[in-house]
């Protein structure tokens, strides 16, 4: 595989859209910080012990927090986990002056803790977290290897398996992917260009062989309604 | 000077000439009976003459004669308009989507919800006040008319109509309406008769003549109201137009009046210089207002048909509801504990909350009745509203439909119904001043036995021009035949007069179809240079007729024409000809014609009556003096005029004219000489719709006429019911031995192209009724000048044998009824076999009988099978009971066209009303949903603008309906990917932007500009106006396949998107697309699939249909880069993400383009498959236009218009093909 290689991982069963939780969220505290402090979208998740969370929500408290690390032979794979996010999240969305304030000190903890003294902008995993995913079972960007591995490499992974998915019933994968100018890997695509212009192919020797051995000229008056025999006018 | 004028006294005393009842008082005995009820309940109104400020206070407090038209008032508009607009199942289902975003129980903002809400309510309530506010500004316009009212002291002064009251007394000059009903007290006539014009309640064209007692009669001059007293009690107000029953009390006497007391409102004085009248009912209790009715809303049939729809859409709503709520439940009961990041257990008030799944799923499925409203869009009524007014504007600005000679234009009154002009299977016509223009002509007369102004007539010149091919051939055995069979006689002639027609105008055998369409402009082109004399033969004119045979005859017959009448010359002014006034209009162009033949009639009093006469041995005019014996006057029971005078010599003569078969019964033995060449061109006059009258006269001795007259004038003072029996017998006795001299026959003049436009509407299958207040005779004429009514049809005649007068009897009356409809339908269900046409012609007492609901379903029936129905004698309320009879037993959309006051009703009750706006008189103008300034643009108006709006507003609905059911249910989809929880799948500006800008043009500029054939095609093919009656364009097949070719776009554009863009990445660095992308993606396939649908759907391309549906795609991707560039706060998701995210994926654009693709295969397939094997009509003649076939090869294009036309048996069309088939015939037997 030549890099870079992403690193995804995927979880399935996973509502990410569901309503709740897609709306439990403050973008403008994500953006202004504890400046801004209506945090009422984010129930239940707004405060605690009268202190706003930052960041709030339900999305960010369920933060992903399995860790992983690769292994070529003994030598550990660097794994570059910047640039994962958006610039335009990383640049607007999230502020650069914005650090996670009382965050997972409830009596629930959902998911990863956040260090405080990194702003939001830079905790890239939270961002990629923070876009929701539109389906139940999705992929998320953990980083990129970025040297080529070859055929016949062994590569053993090693990860902290701590995010709960077990009571869900969900399932986690962890994906390793090139992308070319298309994206990546997707054999739908190519299937879906393939069945619809195999379909056109077909129509379209259908459509003459019906043609040729039962033709209507072009505009044939005799096609008219009034000149159709039987059919009183 | 206003005394002066008051002054002028006409002399003659009409009263004095007349013969018969009607102008007497009638004191017969069951007038008596009547008398006794005044003071009962029903008969309590009490008028103080010229003390109107008795009316000011109670109880005898009538209402002022403010007419108001208007459906609202200022205060009553608000709840009522709103009312009606909730009344529409659409609008309050969006008030209660409105209603549950107050309490956040909808997924969209209530600001979201209430503004279209308030915005499609909003247009329609503008376009009903708007509505009301021409018919208040119309309402003022008569309500200030001036009057002349007394005042005090015998002056009068003017008023305008709504400041009169009850017991005013009135002075109303000529040719001018009256205010309110009216007692009639005096007129300029010494004998206080006066002639008034009911055409606007009646539709009826003679004069009608009303008179005033003999004790008002010195009421003549405004001084002599200064003391004037009088106390009225009458019937209280009611409809009945032919009806009064009160009585006068005035000097101590009480005196019985009758109708013939009465002048009605709607009606106008005529010939009369003025009358004195006191107010009996004034405005709203006027006979005329009483009978017309409220204008009540009227919606088409697409539109009604769009209500099911909306019915079968908001079932599918609520499935997709029950099936999102019920897995809501379900989830949240089984599964959602579980899902520990969504903490569901801790919001108690949330509708998903899994410890209550039974209120989250009512919560749930009110939130998703709302989040699926694109299945039910609002803006669907904002954009026919849009679409409606917009066609309305081209209809209004159509050049083809303006009038020239009116300045006025074709005006879409309502905007509501354009669609229903597509649909329309059956016209009712009014008669006067709908398709005649109430003027009449004198066209041809036959004398001695020779008919005059005779050319030859159009259907047979068509017959000959079409047959011509065929004529070649069987010339030589014509010519050889020995057989003088008239009709072959007169079809050699005209095959002459085709053939010399052919050589000058250098006809091609080729084109003689479209010479059908022009053939009756020549013969209109060549205006008379005389009103009312439309005659043209060189034996005749400029004094010709000297030089005939028989001058004696033909001076009688002149004389006839100059004398036997009622019309009195009035000076002209400038011209050296006279003017007449007479009360009918063809007395009037008889003496035009004998004017113009040179027997002027120069004056007229009370006994004498001065001709100037051509001598035809010298050639110069001299004047006679004829004294005026007796005049036993037209009646409609007795059809026939005389009157009995006596020349300078003292010589007494009867000249008599009347109808055919009364005349002929009264020849002597000798008088009949001209009477069989007479009879056959009587039949050719009548077949050209002509209306005859036979002139006779005889000649008395001087004994034979005193003694008659002695009799006569006994009978004329009795007094008492035997009056009227005398009478009749003496009239019986004078009028015999009569010889015949000829017929005259008058053109009701059709108005401009009437014949043309009946001949198309026939061909494109819509029915003709026509529904008259006139009499059956000229109602006839009328069907044959229209081609309604043919001779080898058959005609059923509905008639009323005897008045019914008890209930006993009207039993009777029923049966009898019941019986002619039994035989007449049995005889029509056996023609039908052998092809035979029919005709239903029923008089208006018959049909007041068989409207009965008990006998209403035969009799329609019956009407239904009839080729031609005419309805004479038709009172208002008839013809509107008759329109929505039809309307209600055929199912079939009605169309009532009319003029006056009296086919409001019918205006009002028919699917489409339609009113003539060229003539005098706005009420029908001002009850019509459409107002044509002359009849012919109906041909336009309906097989065009019709054909157009009705297509336009089916596909429009069909695809609106296509497009929001696609977006609609991609939504669904996703609800079953996200847990049922009620998410959007798209961004709240996208849902909203959906309907009002990206997708919502296009739709407008199909539903206005859209064309399947261009405007000469629709006239050239009327059969394609059929596919709007078979109403094809909106059929539940139709619509359901709509619906299942959006259901399969929506999958697709769903599954494609899903399962290309999850879980794989979206780009070469490897980031994969969120929510907001797929979003974005999914909805960027949604515009471009709908926008491209319209495209294939459109079949008349213009650069704004272009610009609309391309600039529509361009705008989402604009309004994406616009949007992306708002600060994040506002885009939230779509901040940057054309720029950043999806726009430089290639996979973007390569998915769009496979996903226009796979959604619109099905539409493209099954659109391939109904083109090449079951191709519409209108698609065929697309090809033949587009591949110029219809140039290269004209003849079939003129074969195929000829093969459209639906067969048919009435339209001029119809009459030349009978008239062929019919010489055929002829040909065929003279060959043998």
């Amino acid at each position: 595989m030549k890099a870079p290689i992403y690193i995804y991982y995927q979880l399935d069963n996973y509502y990410q859209n569901h309503r709740r939780y897609v709306k439990s969220r403050s973008d403008k505290q994500l953006r202004y910080g504890l400046q801004y402090n209506d945090t009422s979208s984010c129930i239940p998740e707004e405060s605690n012990d009268g202190l706003p969370i930052v960041p709030c929500g339900l999305i960010s408290w369920s933060l992903f927090n399995d860790t992983y690390s690769f292994f070529r032979g003994t030598d550990e794979l660097r794994i570059n986990r910047k640039n994962i996010a958006w610039k335009s999240d990383r640049d607007h969305k999230f502020g650069k002056h914005v650090f996670p304030f009382n965050f997972q000190n409830g009596t629930l903890i959902g998911g990863a803790m956040l260090d405080p003294n990194v702003p939001l902008s830079d905790q890239e995993d939270l961002i990629v977290w923070m876009r929701t995913a539109a389906l139940p079972s999705f992929r998320k960007l953990y980083g990129k290897i970025e040297e080529d591995l070859e055929a016949n490499d062994v590569i053993s992974i090693y990860f902290l398996n701590n995010y709960n998915t077990y009571s869900f019933g969900g399932r986690k994968k962890l994906v390793l992917s090139t992308a070319s100018w298309l994206g990546g890997r997707n054999n739908f695509l190519g299937m879906a260009y393939i069945a619809i212009g195999s379909c056109l192919i077909v129509l379209a020797l259908v459509f003459i062989l019906l043609h040729v051995k039962n033709p209507r000229p072009y505009g044939d008056a005799m096609y008219v309604s009034w000149n159709w025999k039987g059919i009183p006018n | 000077m206003v005394k002066a004028s008051g002054k002028r006294k006409q002399r003659i005393k009409w009263s004095k000439l007349y013969t018969f009842s009607c102008l007497n008082p009638r004191t017969t005995d069951n007038d008596a009976p009547n008398q006794q009820l005044l003071g009962q309940p029903g008969f309590s109104r009490v008028v103080f003459c010229n003390q109107p400020e008795l009316h000011k206070i109670k109880p005898q407090k009538y209402p002022s004669n403010y007419v108001s038209t208007t459906k609202y008032n200022f205060m009553t508009f608000l709840p009522r308009a709103l009312f009606e607009q909730f009344r529409r199942v659409a609008n309050l289902y969006f008030l209660l989507g409105a209603a549950l975003s107050i309490p956040k129980l909808a997924p969209f903002s209530p600001a979201s919800m209430i503004t279209p809400l308030v915005f499609v309510v909003g247009i329609s309530m503008l376009k009903e006040a708007i509505e009301d506010w021409s018919r208040f500004l119309q309402d003022m316009d008569v309500n200030s008319r001036k009057v002349k009212v007394h005042s005090r002291n015998g002056s009068f002064v003017e008023k305008t109509w709504k400041e009169l009251s009850v017991g005013d007394v009135v002075k109303v000059n000529k040719n001018e309406n009256f205010p309110s009903d009216l007692l009639l007290l005096s007129s300029s006539y010494e004998d206080g008769v006066c002639y008034v014009e009911t055409m606007n309640l009646d539709g009826e064209t003679n004069l009608k003549l009303k008179r005033s007692l003999e004790a008002t009669l010195s009421l003549d001059d405004d001084v002599e109201y200064t003391k004037f007293q009088a106390t009225i009690h009458c019937e209280d107000p009611n409809p009945n137009l032919y009806s009064f029953v009160g009585n006068l009390e005035f000097n101590n006497g009480t005196y019985p009046l009758s109708p013939t007391q009465i002048l009605l409102r709607d009606s106008k004085l005529r010939n009369t210089e003025y009358v004195y009248g006191v107010v009996i009912f004034s405005g709203p209790d006027a006979k005329a207002v009483r009978n017309s009715t409220r204008s009540p809303s009227k919606r088409s049939r697409v539109e009604r048909r769009l209500d099911y729809l909306i019915y079968v859409l908001f079932l599918l709503l609520v499935m997709i509801s029950v099936v999102n709520s019920i897995g809501s439940a379900l989830v949240l009961k089984s599964e959602a504990a579980m899902w520990w990041y969504l903490r569901l257990q801790e919001n108690a008030d949330s509708p998903l909350n899994p410890s209550k799944p039974v209120t989250s799923f009512f919560l749930q499925f009110v939130r998703s009745l709302i989040l699926y409203g694109y299945l039910i869009p609002i803006s669907l009524y904002v954009s026919i509203e849009v679409v409606k007014v917009l066609q309305a504007m081209l209809i209004n600005k159509d050049m083809r439909m303006y009038d020239e000679l009116s300045g006025k234009a074709v005006e879409a009154r309502t905007s509501n119904i354009n669609e229903e002009l597509g649909q329309v299977e059956m016209i009712l016509s009014d008669k006067t001043g709908t398709l005649t223009c109430n003027q009449m002509e004198f066209r041809k007369c036959s004398i001695e036995g020779i008919s005059y102004g005779g050319e030859i007539n159009e259907v047979d010149l068509a017959a000959s021009r079409r047959m011509n091919v065929d004529v070649e051939r069987y010339r030589i055995s014509i010519d050889g035949s020995d057989s003088t069979g008239e009709s072959i006689e007169m079809f050699e002639y005209s095959v002459a007069e085709a053939d010399a027609k052919q050589a000058v105008l250098g006809c091609d055998h080729a084109i003689e179809n479209s010479d059908i369409e022009h053939r009756r402009i020549p013969a209109s082109g060549k205006e008379p240079n005389i009103k009312g004399f439309n005659f043209r033969d060189d034996r005749l004119m400029d004094k010709m007729w000297i030089h005939g045979s028989n001058v004696h005859d033909m001076i009688m017959f002149f004389r006839v024409m100059a004398l036997c009448h009622t019309g009195i010359p009035v000076e002209d002014g400038n011209s050296k000809r006279l003017k007449y006034e007479a009360e009918s209009p063809e007395e009037v162009t008889f003496l035009i014609a004998a004017q113009e033949f040179g027997f002027k009639f120069c004056q007229r009093t009370q006994s004498v009556m001065f001709l100037q006469e051509l001598e035809p041995s010298s050639g110069i005019e001299v004047k006679r003096e004829y004294k005026l014996l007796n005049l036993l006057e037209f009646n409609s029971a007795r059809k026939r005029m005389s009157v009995i005078v006596s020349n300078e010599a003292g010589e007494i003569f009867l000249f008599c004219k009347g109808a055919d078969n009364i005349i002929f019964d009264r020849l002597a033995d000798n008088g009949r000489i001209y009477q069989q060449a007479t009879t056959a061109h009587l039949s050719n006059y009548a077949e050209d719709g002509l209306r005859t009258m036979l002139f006779a006269y005889k000649k008395i001795e001087v004994v034979e006429y005193e003694s008659w007259n002695t009799l006569f004038t006994k009978a004329k003072a009795t007094v008492g019911t035997e009056r009227e029996e005398l009478l009749e017998h003496a009239s019986e006795m004078i009028e015999k031995y009569l010889f015949l001299l000829g017929a005259v026959a008058v053109e009701d003049k059709l108005q401009k192209g009437v014949p043309e436009c009946i001949d198309k509407l026939a061909q494109a299958g819509l029915k003709i009724w026509l529904l008259t207040g006139d009499k059956r005779e000229t109602a006839m004429n009328i069907g044959f000048a229209c081609s309604l009514l043919r001779h080898d049809m058959k005609q059923f005649h509905l008639v009323l044998s005897k008045e019914a007068e008890s209930s006993h009897q009207l039993k009777a009356v029923e049966e009898d009824i019941l019986s002619q409809i039994r035989n007449s339908y049995q005889e029509i269900v056996k023609g039908n076999k052998k092809d035979v046409p029919s005709a239903l012609i029923v008089d208006g007492k018959a049909m007041e009988v068989a409207l009965r609901s008990e006998i209403s379903n035969q009799f329609l029936q019956l009407a239904v099978m009839c080729d031609s129905v005419i309805c004479c004698r038709v009172s208002p309320k008839q013809k509107a009971l008759i329109a929505r009879l039809v309307k209600e037993y055929t199912g079939k959309t009605t169309l009532a066209i009319g003029d006056g006051a009296n086919d409001v009703g019918m205006i009002q009750e028919a699917d489409i009303g339609v009113g003539i706006s060229g003539m005098e008189g706005m009420q029908a103008v001002m009850a019509s949903d459409f107002s044509l300034p002359q009849f012919y643009f109906l041909e336009r108006l309906l097989i065009v603008h019709g054909h157009w709006c009705y297509k336009r507003i089916s596909k429009m609905i069909l695809y609106f309906m296509y497009k929001n059911v696609a977006f609609g249910l991609t939504l669904f989809y996703n609800e079953i990917y996200s847990n049922f929880s009620g998410d959007d799948l798209y961004d709240d500006w996208y849902m909203v932007l959906f309907n009002v800008l990206l997708t919502s043009l296009p739709v407008i500029a199909l539903g206005v500009l859209e064309q399947d054939v261009s405007a000469d095609v629709c006239l050239q093919f009327p059969a394609l106006y059929q596919q709007g009656q078979r109403n094809i364009c909106f059929s539940w097949k139709r619509i359901f396949g709509w619906i299942l070719n959006a259901t399969l776009s929506s999958v697709a554009i769903f599954t494609v998107t899903i399962y290309i863009f999850s879980p794989a990445a979206l780009r070469q660095d490897g980031k994969v697309a969120d929510l907001a992308h797929i979003g974005t993606i999914m909805y960027t396939c949604v515009i471009w699939t709908v926008n491209c649908q319209i495209a294939l759907i459109v079949t008349h391309f213009t650069w704004i249909t272009h610009v609309l549906i391309w600039g529509s795609i361009l705008c989402w991707y604009i309004f994406l880069v616009l949007y992306g560039m708002l600060p994040p706060e506002h885009s939230q998701g779509g901040f940057h993400i054309l720029i950043e995210a999806i726009g430089t994926a290639p996979m973007y654009w390569i998915v769009t383009f496979l996903v226009v693709v796979v959604t619109l295969l099905p539409y493209f397939i099954f659109s391939i498959i109904q083109r090449s094997f079951y191709p519409m009509d209108d698609q065929v003649i697309q090809e033949i236009k587009y591949g110029r076939t219809d140039v290269s090869n004209k003849p079939m294009w003129l074969r195929e218009q000829q093969n459209s036309r639906k067969r048919t048996q009435i339209g001029f069309s119809a009459r030349v093909d009978a008239k062929i088939r019919h010489l055929k015939e002829r040909l065929r037997r003279t060959k043998k």
